[in-house]
């Protein structure tokens, strides 16, 4: 059995975790409540030393006043706490919201159409290239709703929603599993690194 | 002043970064480099009011002794103190801090996810009664991938891995990329209609 303190707390709060499964119940939710506090807590930490020490503190002692900037603007979001000045906090949500959409839009282009198209035709006729190409075609039917679903159209998206199934199908069996193997090694855990009893 | 100069601002940053995207020269690539920099300080500041939400909700539980306040208390001491550990000591490995986020987040947030392997299993008895044939099919496909996946599938036949391994490649990739492409279309669109200002929602309500 562990000597360690913080193998403990980790062992203790895994049951407690798993003690929903009987019912929701007070040591359940301790551990739930402690989870959003830690994890809040370690984003505190974490963004101190990696955004805030090193993207303005960092730069304004080596005489770099231009972050003083965007620390200004985001300091505009305390206006919130005002009646007055409330107005002042769209300015953060305008420059975030429109250089994060700037960036976003060719970035999305490039990455999640142009390379997506680039990997569906690869030239190859093989008949699973061929099942690749008719798939994506008849999935994008699925969701377009300019035309109604009917007739050909209706029959491609009829296609489209079968293609679906079997993506679903496999993503749910691959979850699963992604999720049986976490409880299994928090199993492992329990049995190996806390209480000893397997190898 | 209130409403249209953010509109303004958001239609130039969003206009310059789609130009920029499309000017392969060092001052493009230094303009952009300071914008992502700019990005991650604002978004500092947008986690304090994050973290002023999260204190407000449970600070008024406590306050009015609602139902369950006791509990209100855990995440603000665990929030503080860890916080406060992490700025003093460092995010160092060996620190209090670390050792919070290995023994405490991590094992919790993997529980927590691995619960959710109980919970599917009986969403799944529920939900993937064969009742059609379209579901059967998923029922099916999500068998073969759970079966596939451990060793009895291989014991029982060699040739299952590679059937998974081609029901991935093809028929659910290819839905896959179709769903990603109405998503990639769909975030072009978003973004377009929030430089256009035709989205004005995160403009809110007050100080018009």
């Amino acid at each position: 059995m562990s000597t360690n303190i913080w193998v403990w707390i980790a062992a203790l709060l895994t049951l407690s975790v798993y003690s929903f499964l009987y019912k929701d119940n007070p040591i359940y939710r301790f551990a739930e409540y402690l989870f959003i506090g830690t994890s809040v807590g370690y984003s505190i930490g974490f963004l101190y030393w990696n955004a805030f020490i090193p993207r303005i503190v960092r730069p304004v002692q080596a005489g770099d006043y231009i972050v003083l900037i965007p620390t200004f603007i985001g300091l505009l979001f305390f206006a919130r706490f005002t009646r007055k000045w409330t107005w002042l906090v769209r300015y953060p949500i305008a420059i975030s919201l429109g250089i994060g959409a700037g960036i976003s839009i060719p970035l999305t282009i490039q990455a999640g159409i142009f390379r997506q198209l680039q990997a569906t035709m690869v030239g190859d006729f093989t008949i699973s290239n061929i099942i690749m190409v008719v798939g994506v075609i008849c999935t994008l039917f699925y969701f377009f709703f300019s035309l109604e679903q009917k007739g050909v159209v209706g029959g491609v998206a009829k296609t489209g929603i079968w293609y679906i199934m079997i993506a679903f199908g496999a993503i749910f069996g691959y979850t699963v599993m992604a999720r049986i193997a976490l409880f299994v090694s928090r199993v492992q855990f329990l049995l190996h690194d806390w209480l000893g009893i397997i190898k | 002043m209130k409403r249209t100069f953010p509109l303004v601002i958001c239609f130039g940053g969003g206009i310059i970064f789609i130009i920029q995207f499309f000017i392969p020269h060092p001052v493009s690539k230094a303009i952009y480099d300071e914008a992502l920099n700019w990005l991650i300080i604002v978004s500092v500041f947008a986690f304090a009011i994050a973290l002023e939400s999260l204190f407000r909700v449970h600070g008024t539980k406590i306050k009015r002794r609602k139902p369950g306040w006791g509990f209100s208390v855990i995440p603000l001491v665990a929030c503080i103190t860890v916080g406060a550990f992490g700025i003093i000591q460092g995010v160092r490995e060996g620190t209090v801090f670390m050792k919070v986020f290995h023994y405490i987040t991590v094992p919790m947030s993997a529980t927590v996810f691995s619960l959710l392997a109980f919970y599917m299993a009986s969403a799944a008895f529920r939900a993937f009664r064969a009742t059609t044939t379209r579901a059967t099919v998923l029922l099916i496909v999500a068998f073969l991938v759970m079966f596939g996946r451990v060793p009895i599938g291989p014991f029982v036949w060699k040739g299952l891995p590679d059937i998974i391994e081609w029901i991935f490649m093809y028929p659910s990739m290819a839905a896959t990329r179709g769903i990603a492409l109405g998503v990639g279309l769909g975030i072009i669109g978003t973004s377009l209609k929030i430089i256009l200002g035709i989205e004005k929602g995160w403009l809110g309500g007050g100080g018009k």
